[in-house]
């Protein structure tokens, strides 16, 4: 481990995961497309992210995987001010996140094996050690016979799956998936929450953005986290920053 | 259905989170590469040329100072040969008793008429004859001095020398060729400047090569930044990219300059003419054209490492 990442993990307090406070973001001189965003996210929850299209979902999940700064407002992550991190410090939080986009993102001239391997090769896992748990995530979702493809050769529900495995290959403290099951059949779509909610169970907070209201159903111990042009509902107060004494870990 | 091994290995993806390991090619090098190595190529071969000049014609000017340092040349100017040839003579017995003139010869009449012989012909010094006779040429005396010679020591040597031979004129050798030296240093300067110039060249391709490579690539660096590459290991892609293109140049170019180098000393050495033969390269001048290709894929490898991590300081 690194001195930086050392330094990121200490001051990782045992409870609270993400903190948002009052945050606001708008692009340019443009109209809020978040205002007073406040919630907590716990180790260990799984949540549902939804919200009609244009509520804010997308820019949300950019200020939780840290490609994005807020207007304003107060963001903790694994105990740090993620605002006033120093940039340097930043890839070191990022390396405890998992991001599923919803366009993919997979790196064009990459084997599917090469696009999962990525996120540990960057952290530094040895080509050794790596090969046996990419093989196997690569075989779990379905794709041990196309680790040598390449994206453009794989269809959508297909690299839909490299990308869930490349996000979930270093076991990340946060996963944040954007519409994960959008291109993929219902089976694979079950399948693959089977797996978020296996990450989940071992310790995994999971932040899953959908609009598909079937799939909240699946996961029936979730928390649902809905946004309405730019503001985030929480009627039960489950959300809510500073989370209340009597909930600790979130309501359930 | 049970968990992929994958998550069953939190130690070791802890153990390791923070590293700085290997990097598969993340960037693919047919896009890097394009004409950033013939372009290194021909710098260096620019480079390594002017380089050589640059040497061969310090060691020029060394020699040829070298040789005439201390080297003064007495001319008895008097038309009667009688008269010019007893000058000659007491001078040469003068400078023999004179405090730091070390040696002292004159130069014989047949080497002079060979001197003359292309402005006046096979006869035209000692017997030689215009219609009013013959062309009356100076005697050389030919002498080394101990020490540096400044003006006034050259102006006390001829007040000297006149007290027995009025027609001496006494010139340092080395005041002739002071245009030459002129020359030639004028040249040095020139083949610096070359390089220096050539080198800004092949930085601002390198920068251009390098920010096209950024833009080509942008989509892959935010992948590899949002997963949590750091600014150093993304430089290090295009730097591995570069330098492996700046180390293909740099040989082809070396290569070529080599050839270059070789034919252009044969052809000055079949001169065979003094001034020139000094010129030749040493070991320690070859090892300074060696450096010339290594400073370019270092200034090479710099300048994209310094072009990528400035650009990526724009990325949050």
């Amino acid at each position: 481990m690194s001195e930086l990442d050392g330094a990121a993990r200490a001051q990782a307090p045992a409870t609270e995961i993400v903190q948002f406070d009052n945050v606001g973001l708008r692009y340019g001189t443009d109209r809020e497309v978040l205002s007073d965003v406040s919630f907590t996210l716990f180790p260990g929850s799984f949540y549902f992210l939804t919200g009609a299209s244009g509520a804010g979902k997308t820019s949300l999940l950019k200020l939780l995987y840290l490609a994005q700064r807020p207007s304003r407002g107060a963001i903790r992550m694994f105990g740090s001010d993620a605002i006033t991190t120093p940039r340097e410090m930043l890839p070191m939080l990022r390396r405890r996140l998992g991001v599923v986009f919803q366009d993919f993102r997979l790196v064009p001239h990459l084997s599917a094996y090469d696009n999962v391997a990525l996120p540990l090769r960057v952290a530094g896992v040895s080509e050794r050690e790596l090969a046996g748990p990419v093989t196997d995530m690569l075989e779990w979702v379905g794709l041990a016979d196309r680790m040598a493809a390449r994206p453009a050769t794989l269809s959508g529900g297909e690299q839909q799956r490299v990308a869930i495995a490349r996000a979930v290959i270093g076991r990340p403290d946060l996963l944040v998936a954007d519409e994960p099951t959008g291109n993929v059949d219902p089976d694979m779509a079950i399948k693959l929450l089977r797996l978020f909610e296996a990450l989940n169970r071992l310790g995994t907070t999971v932040v899953v953005a959908t609009h598909d209201v079937h799939l909240l159903r699946k996961v029936p111990d979730s928390l649902i986290m809905r946004l309405d042009k730019g503001r985030l509902a929480d009627p039960t107060g489950a959300l809510r920053y500073p989370p209340r004494p009597s909930v600790p870990g979130g309501a359930r | 259905m049970s968990e992929p091994r994958a998550l069953r290995l939190t130690d070791l993806f802890a153990r390791h989170l923070g590293g700085e390991g290997q990097q598969a090619d993340i960037v693919p090098q047919s896009r890097l590469s394009g004409p950033i190595p013939w372009v290194i190529a021909i710098m260096v071969a620019l480079m390594v040329i002017a380089a050589a000049g640059g040497l061969a014609l310090r060691n020029t000017g060394r020699a040829a100072a070298s040789e005439l340092s201390g080297g003064i040349t007495v001319q008895i100017v008097e038309a009667r040969p009688e008269e010019r040839d007893r000058q000659a003579r007491s001078a040469l017995a003068a400078m023999a008793g004179m405090p730091g003139v070390t040696g002292a010869q004159l130069v014989p009449q047949t080497e002079l008429d060979a001197l003359v012989e292309p402005w006046l012909g096979s006869a035209g010094g000692s017997a030689g004859v215009t219609e009013g006779g013959a062309v009356p040429v100076p005697a050389l005396i030919d002498a080394q001095v101990a020490g540096r010679l400044s003006a006034d020591r050259l102006a006390q040597l001829q007040a000297a020398l006149r007290q027995t031979a009025p027609g001496a004129r006494v010139d340092a050798q080395s005041t002739w060729l002071a245009p030459v030296f002129g020359a030639i240093a004028s040249l040095q300067w020139l083949s610096l400047a070359l390089i220096v110039f050539l080198a800004l060249a092949t930085g601002a391709a390198v920068l251009l090569a390098a920010r096209t490579a950024l833009g080509n690539n942008r989509a892959t660096i935010e992948i590899v930044h949002l997963l949590g590459g750091t600014d150093a290991q993304i430089a290090r892609i295009f730097q591995r990219s570069i330098a492996r293109d700046a180390i293909g140049g740099a040989l082809a170019g070396s290569g070529a300059a080599l050839v270059v180098i070789l034919l252009l000393g044969r052809s000055f050495a079949a001169l065979q003419a003094g001034i020139i033969t000094g010129g030749v390269l040493s070991v320690s001048d070859w090892a300074m054209l060696v450096l010339v290709p290594a400073a370019a894929v270092v200034l090479a490898t710099v300048t994209a490492r310094w072009t990528v991590i400035g650009a990526l300081k724009g990325m949050l």
